[in-house]
């Protein structure tokens, strides 16, 4: 058989399979490319400041510092929030509960992950957002607390997923001797399985995390988008993606608030990929993929 | 309290807290399903919207979801299936299938609005698509393919190794092993992670809010360089968007039903095969 066909197909492979590497590439590159300009005029300093007032008479002002601290008060409510549910809900469906049980419960957490941010979205604005509002007495149910109630349901999927990985990775030897040992099941869990999977379970809340600080649409339709730091729940935030969904549409190409969207972008990216690069790592140093 | 009881106690609490998920899940899906389908109706569903929205169907946008799919699979099938053949037949370790993979996770980790940034950047102003369903797919594309490429390499990997070693002694050079003796028996499973593909592309709304999506829009795209409607979007317009929010609800509701039967149809589907597949595959 010719081998040249053999090392064209194989150049084609590996083409195909580089192209993720050339797109990381682009994105980072097309990214700066539009950001750039901003560093120069009106200057990289102008992005410290804490009012974002991309559109006035006056003077426009295009301090990140409250985009950022939205997205992280939200993103810290959330990951309270998933926490317990998360890692409580892979230790049922790994340790705990019956073999019927599993097959049903994993592919509903499939199906939850698979669910459309815009409609959970949706489901925030018209069923969730309301109770909020009367249970706390609030003049509206659109806070910081109510997207993180939503991305909270919308990562408890990978950390559980995660976490599952992660504790069906410790030996079964562990297990057998902490049982042969008399201790109870919940002892072995809690004193031996789990700490034996800490390192997972964290890497399981950091991808929760890089999830949640990366969802835009959710947050979007219920936190109320209002630009101001606060560190109080029941407060509307705007976050950075929500930023950029929502001003992207109307701003002028080229513009400083275009530059500034591009950004808030790259702080977003920067986030996120550290936070997926620390978990990736952690997973792999303790092998629990 | 005996350690006994405390274990009972302990484990019922947990079980309290997962099942607490599945009920609110359950109740978001089912809050859907009972308000969303007295909406639906054959002119719903095959209609063109009136009134931005208030009325009419939702044709234009199921339409819209159907091409941005469609094209979005044209650019990540091969792109993908090729990724996970390479990562897993041709180079097993090495400096290059490191920067891949950490490539494909990074791909993985960034948010969907950043890829649209990113669409927006490059299809849409550098090459000059415009908003249109190329740069849209394109984008759609890139943000599905490492979904694609994971699940496809693990159906390469579920192929015993002992199939490419006899077919490799007996001569076989390595693309017609991987054509012959391991495609064959991996493409089913490979297949599966693009029906998951479809699911997160049809529902995603972040991207195609920066590439393509028209605000309303009633007919439909001539060419691939038209905007379209796109159901996710759709939705998010008539909830947000629309000056009487509370008077368009049963066509908030419908939309949302629409989209929702057609993602948990899909991922249901790549669940059921891939089960099937995972049975099938012990040798």
């Amino acid at each position: 058989m010719n081998t040249w066909q053999d090392k064209a197909i194989k150049t084609i492979l590996v083409g195909s399979a580089s192209t993720s590497i050339l797109i990381v590439f682009l994105i980072f590159v097309f990214l700066g490319k539009e950001a750039f300009p901003f560093i120069w005029d009106p200057g990289f300093f102008e992005l410290w400041q804490s009012r974002w007032i991309p559109v006035s008479f006056q003077e426009e002002v295009f301090g990140l510092l409250p985009l950022i601290s939205g997205s992280l008060l939200v993103t810290g409510l959330a990951t309270l929030l998933m926490i317990p549910f998360g890692v409580f809900g892979a230790i049922y469906i790994a340790e705990i509960g019956s073999e019927t049980e599993r097959s049903f419960l994993k592919p509903f957490i499939e199906i939850l992950a698979g669910i459309p941010s815009v409609v959970i979205g949706f489901f925030g604005l018209v069923v969730l957002s309301p109770i909020i509002k009367t249970m706390f007495g609030l003049n509206t149910g659109l806070t910081a607390l109510t997207g993180a109630i939503l991305l909270a349901l919308m990562a408890v999927p990978t950390v559980i997923t995660v976490s599952e990985d992660a504790i069906q990775s410790v030996p079964r030897a562990y297990r057998e001797a902490s049982l042969a040992l008399g201790a109870n099941r919940l002892q072995t869990i809690f004193r031996i399985i789990v700490p034996a999977a800490l390192p997972g379970i964290i890497a399981a809340i950091m991808l929760g995390m890089g999830r949640v600080i990366g969802e835009t649409m959710a947050v979007l339709m219920v936190t109320g988008n209002a630009a101001r730091m606060t560190l109080n729940p029941f407060d509307s935030v705007r976050t950075m993606t929500a930023t950029i969904a929502a001003e992207m549409g109307e701003v002028a190409f080229g513009s400083h608030h275009y530059q500034a969207l591009f950004w808030v972008g790259i702080f977003l990216l920067l986030m996120t990929f550290g936070l997926n690069l620390i978990a990736q790592r952690v997973l792999r140093k303790y092998q629990m993929r | 309290m005996k350690a006994a009881q405390k274990e009972s106690l302990a484990f019922n609490s947990i079980r309290l807290v997962t099942y607490f998920i599945v009920i609110v899940v359950g109740y978001l899906l089912f809050d859907i399903l009972l308000k969303g389908v007295p909406t639906i109706s054959w002119e719903f569903i095959t209609g063109l919207p009136r009134k931005s929205g208030a009325e009419g169907g939702i044709y234009p946008a199921i339409i819209g979801t159907i091409y941005l799919v469609f094209g979005a699979l044209i650019f990540a099938i091969p792109l993908g299936m090729g990724s996970a053949i390479y990562l897993s037949e041709y180079a097993m370790q090495g400096r290059l299938n490191r920067y891949i993979r950490l490539a494909i996770i990074t791909l993985a980790g960034v948010p969907s609005i950043v890829f649209g940034l990113f669409g927006l950047g490059l299809f849409v102003l550098f090459f000059g698509f415009g908003a249109s369903i190329l740069a849209g797919s394109l984008t759609l594309a890139f943000m599905i393919l490492p979904t694609i490429i994971v699940s496809s390499e693990e159906a390469l990997q579920a192929v015993p190794m002992g199939l490419r070693e006899a077919s490799l002694a007996l001569g076989a050079t390595q693309w017609q092993t991987v054509y012959k003796s391991v495609l064959p028996f991996a493409l089913p499973g490979m297949f599966t992670g693009s029906i998951l593909g479809i699911g997160r592309a049809a529902g995603e709304t972040a991207p195609i809010l920066l590439t393509v999506a028209a605000f309303f829009l009633p007919r439909l795209p001539k060419s691939i360089f038209d905007q379209v409607m796109a159901l996710p979007y759709h939705l998010y317009v008539l909830a947000t968007q629309h000056p009487d929010t509370v008077k368009v609800l049963p066509m908030q509701y419908g939309t949302a039903l629409v989209l929702i039967v057609i993602v948990v149809f899909f991922n249901l589907t790549a669940i059921i095969l891939r089960n099937k597949f995972r049975k099938k595959i012990k040798w």
